[in-house]
């Protein structure tokens, strides 16, 4: 019986490999795409229409994050590593030494356009005006009072600001593993905390200064509410006083139910965004794989279509998923730079 | 009852301090006052039984409840009903988007405009030329021809008429122009605009539009992955078993064995994740999103629970099968699998549902080997890119347009109804093979 065992357990592996085996030996025929789970409803929708087009198949995309993407991308050159790395931030110098340790080292870089990252509330609530300088102070850790840092003490938007409402301090947002996280500790932890000279003289170390501002309180303010953004959306109309931090495109979404913030009197939309005077807004990037072009079929093409005015112009079908373009002018030139896969120069 | 076993308890054990005759005894206030207490005592045990058992109830109508409320109304699609005359010509360019534009302009003479125009294309889905394409692919006949059609109508004009808009609100809150509210009210009262069954969500891949979203893609990606789940874990699963309960010595390696089996059932499903993207991915250098993959992981996965369940079922065939089958003449070989193993056949059957009914429904190991994709093309074989069932539910659920809040309750209602079907199949199995000794 022992025998027989084996031989059931060996086939049945056998058939396994068998079956495989030649899959893995052959080229790959379709586009992959990995990275920021930001620009994956983008690339998606981009990738949709450009396999309706017939001659190529449909890419694949995956939601990875965009460390995880990139650190997918840079692993090599090849039919086994990804074409296409989505981005919710500018690569980095180390993922691009990183890159060119595995042999890649061309690339091509495009910005898309930006995302808006709004801080909502339920319409039940009245509108408020925050600031990055308010937002630091109601989310730091510490925040310096009579000159040294201390550990929050305001409980009370109206604590920091007397004009603010008298409800208690709350926002629901993503976890630290996310792009959003990372964006928003940089555009309005780190600038809301630079715009206070208090801090400066409390923390004369650079380094440990930027710590100190980018440290987000854990005494219950601040909620990790995961990376399912419409959770936050439902959260946010159970409790009016909470507000929300998510991507431009859930607001856009949800307009009936939800308002958002103006910050330093700027309200969030698509033209305050594109004209660079909304500060929690940031561009998104995908970088391609140069030594992919011509080898895996249709990569110049999907860039194409992505590049193309009914994707990313000013009434494309990107608009539509809540992508806010560049100016055409901008556009037009990181097409042709984007067509002609123009190398990446750091 | 409980007064049965007082009365014969003090019958036969009277207390040598009582003075009284054990009739009076019974009546004594001491002993209804303990009576009283037990009863009480078990009657708030079944009140908290039946507490309990109503809350587990309570909690599963809500969750069903909110699902199906929400589901309910995806299993609809909004059609659209248009007089599509077919120009040759455009037949021949593949311009299928201009017969729908002109059937659809023709329903509204007044709308000269370009803007107004603009409008009423958003009525119809993005994928309505398609549609048209392969109806004409289908049958070449209808090139100049006038038809009458239903195509798809966009999602948020799908989710206006199901009420998912708050018309009261002024345009710039609704989130829907009132340009495009009043078009739709015209279609639906003309009856141009209509609901009916959603075929689309059972057939088509997955989509950024939700009304050409579907599970279709995802239901192949689930079966291909079961298969190779299926043809891995069971076979060298039962076999596994067999070996481990019938033939191997009862010694030291045997106990290691046993313990490490144990341990693998209860470790996280994540992990069995990493070693698919080491080892099978990593060293085979097996392609990334391929059912083949995400099957060989969750054979690693659901191996050690099909091996302890057939144990079990093995140990409960009486020794004196096996005895009786040896006395005869039987070999060991035979013993085994000409009575003990068909003996044993409805237990081990029932564990091998419930662990596939578990592979069925993981997600976190094939987020590591690239299965958390956007796949639109329906796979066609274990290395084609697919994703699954739980995994496109999860998708869904993370998109901000409205109408997949719908769709990911209607994936879940049917992923439920899967499991609810397997899950059934090993209760029947159990009743039909089922032998009592």
């Amino acid at each position: 019986m022992t025998t027989r065992t084996h031989v059931v357990a060996a086939s049945a592996l056998g058939v396994a490999l068998s079956l495989a085996a030649p899959a893995w030996a052959q080229s790959r025929d379709q586009i992959r795409a990995v990275g920021s789970s930001t620009v994956f409803p983008f690339t998606t929708a981009v990738a949709e229409a450009f396999g309706k087009t017939g001659k190529f198949k449909t890419p694949v995309v995956e939601s990875t994050g965009t460390g995880g993407g990139l650190k997918l991308f840079c692993a090599g050159v090849g039919p086994a590593h990804p074409d296409i790395a989505n981005a919710s931030r500018r690569i980095k110098k180390s993922e691009i030494d990183q890159c060119a340790g595995n042999g890649v080292t061309t690339m091509t870089e495009l910005k898309i356009g930006y995302d808006g990252i709004a801080l909502a509330s339920s319409k039940k609530a009245a509108p408020v005006s925050l600031s990055t300088v308010l937002l630091w102070k109601a989310l730091a850790k510490e925040v310096p009072v009579n000159g040294a840092l201390v550990a929050n003490p305001y409980k009370l938007w109206s604590d920091i600001d007397p004009s603010l409402p008298k409800a208690a301090i709350e926002v629901l947002g993503p976890p630290p593993t996310s792009g959003t996280r990372d964006t928003f500790n940089e555009l309005a932890m780190l600038e809301g905390c630079k715009k206070l000279a208090e801090v400066a003289k409390a923390v004369p170390d650079e380094k440990a200064r930027e710590r100190a501002c980018m440290t987000i309180r854990e005494d219950g303010a601040y909620v990790e509410a995961g990376e399912n953004d419409n959770l936050i959306v439902q959260k946010l109309l159970a409790n009016p006083n909470a507000f929300g931090v998510f991507g431009y495109s859930y607001l856009d979404q949800n307009r009936d139910t939800l308002q958002s913030a103006k910050m330093d009197g700027v309200e969030l939309t698509a033209e305050t965004v594109a004209a660079g005077k909304y500060e929690l807004a940031r561009p998104l990037y995908i970088y391609v794989k140069n030594a992919h072009a011509g080898v895996i079929p249709g990569i110049r093409e999907f860039i194409g279509e992505y590049t193309s005015e009914r994707a990313m112009g000013d009434d494309g079908y990107l608009v539509d998923k809540g992508l806010i373009p560049e100016p055409k002018a901008l556009r037009d030139a990181a097409r042709v730079e984007a067509v002609n896969l123009t190398p990446l120069q750091f | 009852m409980t007064d049965l076993v007082e009365r014969d308890a003090a019958a036969v054990t009277p207390s040598p301090a009582s003075t009284t005759p054990p009739k009076s005894r019974l009546r004594s206030e001491a002993f209804a006052r303990r009576l009283r207490a037990r009863h009480a005592a078990e009657r708030r045990f079944r009140l908290a039984g039946a507490a309990a058992v109503a809350l587990a109830a309570l909690m599963l109508v809500l969750l069903l409840g909110s699902i199906v409320a929400k589901g309910a109304s995806a299993f609809l699609e909004a059609r659209i009903r248009l007089e599509v005359t077919l120009d040759p010509a455009d037949v021949a360019d593949r311009n299928y988007a201009a017969p729908l534009r002109r059937a659809l302009y023709a329903q509204f003479p007044q709308v000269t405009d370009r803007a107004g125009r603009r409008v009423l294309n958003d009525l119809l889905s993005s994928g309505a030329p398609y549609e048209l394409e392969a109806m004409v692919a289908k049958n070449p006949a209808l090139a100049g021809t006038t038809q009458t059609i239903w195509v798809r109508a966009d999602d948020q004009i799908d989710q206006l008429v199901k009420g998912g808009y708050r018309r009261d609100l002024p345009e710039s809150e609704r989130g829907l122009s009132d340009a495009k509210v009043a078009a739709a009210d015209a279609l639906l009262a003309s009856g141009a605009l209509a609901q009916g069954f959603n075929t689309t969500l059972f057939t088509a891949g997955d989509s950024r539009e939700p009304e050409q979203a579907g599970i279709g893609g995802a239901i192949v990606g689930s079966l291909l992955t079961l298969l190779v789940t299926m043809a891995l874990s069971v076979p060298t699963g039962i076999a596994a078993a067999v070996y481990l309960e019938e033939f191997a010595p009862k010694n030291r390696w045997t106990d290691l064995i046993e313990v490490n089996i144990n341990n693998l059932a209860a470790v996280p499903s994540i992990i069995f994740g990493l070693l698919g993207l080491a080892v099978f991915l990593g060293f085979f250098g097996m392609p990334r999103s391929a059912p083949l993959v995400g099957g060989l992981v969750m054979a690693l996965m659901t191996l050690p629970v099909i091996i302890i369940a057939s144990r079990v079922a093995l140990k409960a065939v009486p020794p004196s099968i096996r005895q009786a089958a040896l006395g005869i003449g039987a070999s060991p070989l035979q013993t085994v699998l000409h009575h003990v193993l068909p003996l044993a056949m409805p237990g081990i059957l029932t564990g091998t549902i419930i662990g596939m009914a578990r592979a069925l429904g993981e997600t976190a190991p094939l987020l590591l080997i690239g299965m958390v994709a956007f796949i639109v093309d329906v796979p066609h074989g274990l290395t084609d890119s697919a994703t699954v069932l739980p995994v496109q539910i999860y998708m869904w659920a993370d998109s901000p347009e409205r109408a997949f809040t719908e769709r990911t309750s209607a994936a879940i209602l049917i992923l439920l109804g899967v499991l609810i079907l397997l899950n059934g199949a090993a209760v029947i199995l159990r009743k039909i093979f089922e032998r009592r000794w």
